[in-house]
């Protein structure tokens, strides 16, 4: 007892919050074995209910397993039918039947509220601070954004949360980083993560927790939160989380799986406790000026080689050992000569969606630019959930974005990841507001370039990498 | 599971940081069933061409290390995306061990979950093994989990880093499904705790999740 009670009294961090609330037990030399809040699942988990079936075990809290239809789904269609492949409808198909057979909610193709699982949980206030969520995606980190502790499982991880709602997980080291300032304009989030990403590297916060803070997370909305959240496997991260406040708790009031008129006073109070203590100490930290960050793009196949859309591409020969190698191979990948300004690189196709940036601000500043210029080459626009949808419809922006000649799709993983027949051709260079520009990525032998929402607009607009500062905004009718 | 004792077999140099998971099997195969078999997949499309034929300068493409049970990777190995597919494939391929200076969290803990050992050495470790494996007329490697140490040849043993649970995991061949049904009483009585709590979040308050039968209702 006065060893809880001392440890309770020291300094703690938000992490050290949340976890310490999660913790079942602690194995010597191991592991603790952490209690899982929620469990989120998509089309990809059907290797895991196999597994579960093969052992004879059952989905033991289907109330705390939600499923989300987004990798494989279509976005020309909302049935199975319209799946590209049958092998993509049997993997939907399967999709459904594990929730039938499970008992578990399932936000199905066809579904008025399906979406991305990034981007349609928190949207269902089913994302809440001080959980702890696993999903079987990576960018399950999005949902830390809330101040939850929120990160991606493998197959074999799924089953183990399935059949007992608890996952094996070695505590993390903690990292905050401070991005201090204020953002200039025309700066977003995702600009934001790409400065970070350069600085700190693709390696930087293995193993690491991440809390993002400073002037600038502060003053960011909920949605430039999961943008920033959502990158933290970018940098390596196990998570990312930035701390509960009055912005989170206006985002969460009323929404449908938010905690309601009973439980709200108590939830809230019990979230503003969360917060990092003033002395809490991490074992790394690090510092970004915000106010310095311009718009960001990559020029590489790692989502750290990033810079300002100012800037040139490297040249190899001024870097040493692994890293001039790898650059010299990226350089090859993408089909770039060394020290071309970035402005002067010609794209062939615009992505504008993925768990990264298809919620309703991101259609905002992506058709702000778009707004009475036209296209001049194929760009898809696919909301991040069919509520984003349906929102964005009812201000108008599909108008803006179809008389720009943009496709206005239905909501999916779509081209970021590629599985859904949505993908970018052999050769072809694609302006990409995803999170991974990794080789083949979006198809094979596709090349990405990763930017905002507004930059890629931009990109499809003027037909190469363009500085969105350059285009001025022009007000809608 | 006795091939992590003095476990001796041909490693193959992989060259590059940032191997990110898209590169061990590109997200296309990840919709075929497990039991039609992945090898085919790990680093399908580093290994052929897009019409099939092999790429002949990729390292597993080329003898001996086509036979490679045993990868030394650089830093950052597995990055990225947390398809476990990555691991089915270097398994299916016969990979038992894959040496790095650093690992994918996720992709590491999906190694330890399919019995391929992920062992940690340093950077300048791995780049000397990479050196001697690429130069070498038999590039076997000598893999010990007990002693947790890798050789080549005669040399001096290097020791590689990994959890004693672990260890015991592997050598064992524990279930660590198995192992958390079998704490069920203490997580039963945690899940009771919680509910008084955060009632918001027991599972009573859960079930209008699930309180309608079928697909796509909306409370």
């Amino acid at each position: 007892m006065h060893a809880e009670q001392a440890a309770a009294d020291s300094p703690r961090t938000l992490f050290d919050k949340v976890w310490q609330q999660h913790e079942i037990l602690r194995w010597p030399q191991g592991p603790s074995l952490l209690y899982v809040d929620r469990d989120f699942v998509h089309e990809g988990a059907f290797h895991a209910f196999g597994d579960l079936k093969r052992r004879g075990l059952q989905v033991r809290c289907p109330e705390r397993v939600v499923g989300f239809a987004d990798h494989y789904v279509p976005t020309k269609a909302r049935d199975i039918a319209g799946a590209a492949t049958p092998a993509i409808a049997k993997v939907l198909q399967q999709f459904s039947d594990n929730a039938r057979w499970s008992g578990i909610r399932a936000f199905d193709i066809g579904d008025e509220r399906q979406g991305i699982v990034h981007v349609a949980a928190p949207e269902l206030g089913l994302t809440q601070p001080g959980m702890v969520i696993t999903c079987n995606d990576s960018h399950t980190s999005t949902h830390g954004a809330l101040g939850a502790i929120a990160f991606g499982i493998g197959q074999s991880e799924t089953t183990q949360v399935l059949a007992t709602q608890t996952v094996w997980l070695k505590r993390p080291s903690l990292m905050r980083i401070n991005v201090t300032g204020s953002r200039a304009s025309g700066v977003s989030a995702k600009d934001v993560m790409l400065a970070i990403l350069a600085q700190v590297g693709s390696a930087g916060a293995v193993g690491h927790a991440i809390e993002y803070a400073g002037s600038v997370v502060a003053a960011m909305s909920i949605e430039e939160r999961l943008t920033l959240c959502n990158m933290s496997i970018e940098l390596g991260g196990r998570c990312g989380m930035v701390a509960p406040d009055d912005t989170t708790f206006a985002y969460l009031f009323g929404r449908p799986f938010a905690p309601d008129g009973q439980y709200w006073d108590a939830a809230v109070a019990y979230w503003r406790t969360l917060g990092s203590d003033p002395d809490a100490v991490f074992d790394k930290e690090i510092q970004i000026d915000g106010s310095a960050i311009a718009p960001m793009v990559t020029w590489g196949t790692s989502p750290d080689a990033a810079l300002p859309i100012d800037a040139r591409v490297p040249d190899p020969e001024r870097l040493s050992g692994a890293e001039r190698a790898t650059a010299h191979a990226a350089l090859e990948y993408m089909g770039l000569q060394p020290n071309t300004p970035l402005t002067d690189i010609a794209i062939d196709r615009v992505f504008i969606g993925s768990c990264t940036n298809s919620r309703i601000e991101d259609l905002r500043a992506a058709a702000a630019v778009a707004a009475g210029r036209k296209a001049v080459v194929p760009a898809i626009v696919v909301p991040g959930s069919e509520s984003v949808r349906r929102a964005a419809e009812a201000e108008g922006l599909d108008q803006v974005f179809l008389a720009a000649g943009f496709e206005w799709r239905h909501a999916g993983c779509s081209m970021c990841v590629a599985m859904n027949g949505d993908v970018v051709a052999p050769g072809e260079r694609c302006a990409s507001t995803s999170n991974r520009n990794f080789m083949g990525r979006q198809g094979p032998n596709a090349r990405t370039h990763l930017m905002s929402p507004a930059m890629a607009a931009a990109a499809a607009v003027t037909g190469r990498l363009s500085d969105v500062r350059r285009l001025p905004t022009r007000k809608r009718a | 599971m006795s091939h992590f004792r003095d476990f001796r077999a041909i490693a193959a140099p992989i060259e590059g940081v940032n191997v990110d998971t898209d590169q061990i099997i590109p997200a296309r195969f990840l919709k075929f069933d497990r039991a039609s078999g992945y090898g085919r997949f790990l680093f399908h499309d580093l290994r052929f061409e897009m019409e099939g034929r092999e790429r002949p300068e990729f390292i597993l493409n080329r003898d001996p290390f086509r036979a490679a049970r045993i990868l030394v990777a650089d830093e950052n190995f597995g990055c990225g995306s947390s398809r476990e597919g990555a691991v089915y494939a270097l398994g299916d391929y016969g990979i038992r061990v894959v040496i790095a200076p650093r690992f994918g969290d996720i992709f590491y803990n999906n190694c330890l979950r399919n019995g391929v050992l992920p062992a940690l050495i340093s950077v300048v470790d791995a780049a000397a093994l990479r050196k001697i494996l690429h130069a070498a007329s038999d590039p076997s490697l000598t893999v010990d989990l007990p002693s947790q140490t890798i050789r080549y040849g005669d040399g001096e043993p290097i020791a590689f880093s990994l959890d004693a649970f672990w260890r015991d995991c592997l050598l064992e061949g524990v279930d660590e499904i198995g192992l958390a049904l079998r704490q069920m009483p203490q997580i039963e009585a945690f899940e009771q705790a919680l509910a008084a709590r955060r009632p918001w979040t027991a599972s009573a308050c859960q079930r209008r999740l699930t309180g309608e039968p079928g697909l796509g209702t909306v409370e």
